[in-house]
């Protein structure tokens, strides 16, 4: 199997599957860890790199999630190999700068991921769709256990698993989940929700751009603390928050049908048209219309959409996975043309 | 106006920059200030906040902090100042000092409760049992329950001599 590979296959997360996956697009857990007596990635030499890098590969094979996975060099890969795995949420996109000591291992369903040489010797990520953050949970466990079977970690007894940032200290767990909210952006509560859910210790994020200006009312949010709580608190505190978070998002979606059926019906069938007939189209209204294309497939409105094709259409109409489908380099406009092919196509 | 940077599109976007205490305004397209904007985002992180809080609650003076070296690695606190990373998993030991509010203010705890890693599992349970007792032991002296201090006592007691390589040094 090769990197291109993927691009023609749909990576498990992106199915659309799992619990509450109308409103949950994705749970994801990642690990930080260290190995014991070297140096943070960014303070140590070419040879203790070339060490981490050797380590870190010979016990892959220990793991059996990682049967069959792929091994890359960052200095292997183009910068648009680089990107197109960012866009597919495989790598932080830290990981595309200065990459001569850099690698990934991706497991051949893109579910987990590690990296290499990033902040920390090892960043082990696992992604699912929908509300599955125990279920990752449980993989990452089982998947730090088998590696620290080759690998010794740095650890202290009084701070746990040390980091490069002690931010990570701890647990050096950070478990985050995306949601698609957006009924609560149009009756205008999200502010208020968001706002309490910063203050019980989460992290929130527009998914594409900034805080609540988020286009596609996208939004991650994350655990802030890693030290002073157990992992399964981390992830049964940032369960019981989102939970909540989604009902919210689903009594509002009810209520937006039952007082506003007719302007929200018109608002899903606008987003629609534009898409379908476009010619020329830029990410950013993408990502907006789609949101309301997602809406509509969950409410049923659209017969022949399915809520998979929706969301894979949020990753390949991103520049990287256009340019990689057209087999070349693309300018902004050029690739604005493309998506917008590309789009029509998918709806056809 | 065209861009600053492509040259070729027109300048909608305009930003000020401040480099080296230096101020300079671009004037930018949407597309190179999208990409502009981005590169600024992800030069300023968590770790640039961090880095603020590293003279927090310095019971030693911060010039003195400053010059500490890690024996290990090299990396002085001086830098991690700068750029709100340690140098190697040592560096924790050897700036504790200086690192112990700072960890206190981020997760408001001070130690580690979750997995621990089977490889040392043995010999660390140990010393964290014991420097869970240790704690339970100072709040009953706190609350004056000197019984319970005692009895917790003679439990750690027993604990070392099962174990002895688990001794907490404190």
């Amino acid at each position: 199997m090769t990197l291109d590979d993927f691009l023609h296959q749909e990576s498990e997360w992106l199915k659309g599957t799992g619990p509450r996956s109308n409103i949950v697009m994705s749970s994801r857990t990642r690990l930080a860890r260290n190995l014991e007596g070297l140096p943070y990635s960014h303070w140590a030499d070419k040879k203790q790199l070339e060490t981490i890098l050797d380590s870190v590969r010979g016990a892959m094979d220990s793991v059996s999630f990682l049967k069959g996975s792929m091994f890359f060099r960052m200095k292997d890969l183009s910068d648009i190999d680089k990107v197109f795995l960012v866009e597919r949420h495989l790598m932080s996109p830290e990981h595309t700068r200065s990459g001569e000591y850099k690698a990934l291992i991706v497991d051949p369903k893109e579910i987990v991921s590690i990296m290499v040489n990033e902040e920390d010797h090892l960043r082990i990520q696992v992604l699912q769709s929908g509300f599955n953050i125990k279920e990752t949970w449980r993989i990452i466990d089982e998947i730090d256990t088998a590696l620290s079977k080759k690998l010794s970690f740095a650890y202290s007894p009084k701070w746990g698993y040390l980091t490069a940032c002690p931010t990570n200290v701890g647990t050096g767990l950070r478990g985050s989940i995306m949601l698609h909210l957006p009924a609560l952006v149009f009756t205008a509560q999200i502010e208020r929700v968001l706002g309490a859910t910063a203050k019980l210790g989460l992290n929130i994020r527009g998914f594409y751009g900034e805080g609540t200006e988020a286009s596609g009312n996208l939004f991650q949010i994350s655990n802030q603390v890693s030290m002073g709580r157990t992992e399964d608190d981390i992830i049964d505190n940032l369960e019981r928050i989102i939970d909540q978070i989604v009902s919210r998002e689903d009594s509002s979606r009810n209520t937006l049908i039952s007082k506003n059926k007719e302007a929200l019906t018109d608002r899903i069938w606008r987003a629609y048209g534009t898409l379908k007939s476009a010619h020329i189209i830029t990410s950013r209204e993408t990502v907006a219309l789609l949101s309301a294309i997602r809406l509509g497939v969950d409410l049923g409105v659209f017969k022949d959409l399915n809520r998979e094709m929706v969301t894979e259409l949020f990753i390949s109409t991103q520049p990287a996975h256009l340019q990689k489908l057209s087999g070349k380099i693309l300018t902004a406009e050029e690739r604005d043309v493309k998506r917008a092919d590309l789009i029509r196509e998918k709806l056809k | 106006m065209l861009c600053e940077i492509c040259g070729k599109k027109e300048a909608t976007v305009h930003l000020t920059e401040v480099i080296n205490e230096q101020m300079r305004k671009l004037n930018l397209c949407e597309d190179c200030a999208r990409e502009k904007g981005a590169e600024m985002e992800e030069h300023f992180g968590l770790s640039d906040l961090l880095a603020g809080l590293a003279d927090l609650g310095a019971t030693v003076k911060p010039e003195a902090a400053v010059t500490i070296k890690c024996p290990k690695c090299g990396f002085s606190y001086s830098d991690f100042k700068k750029i709100g990373r340690l140098g190697c998993s040592e560096c924790y030991e050897v700036f504790k000092k200086q690192l112990t509010p700072i960890l206190k203010r981020i997760h408001s705890a001070d130690r580690h409760v979750g997995k621990v890693p089977i490889q040392v599992g043995k010999t660390v349970k140990g010393v964290k049992d014991l420097q869970d007792l240790r704690l339970q032991m100072e709040k009953a002296i706190q609350s004056e329950e000197f019984e319970e201090a005692a009895r917790i006592r003679d439990k750690m007691k027993e604990l070392e001599k099962k174990n002895p390589e688990s001794r907490d040094k404190k």
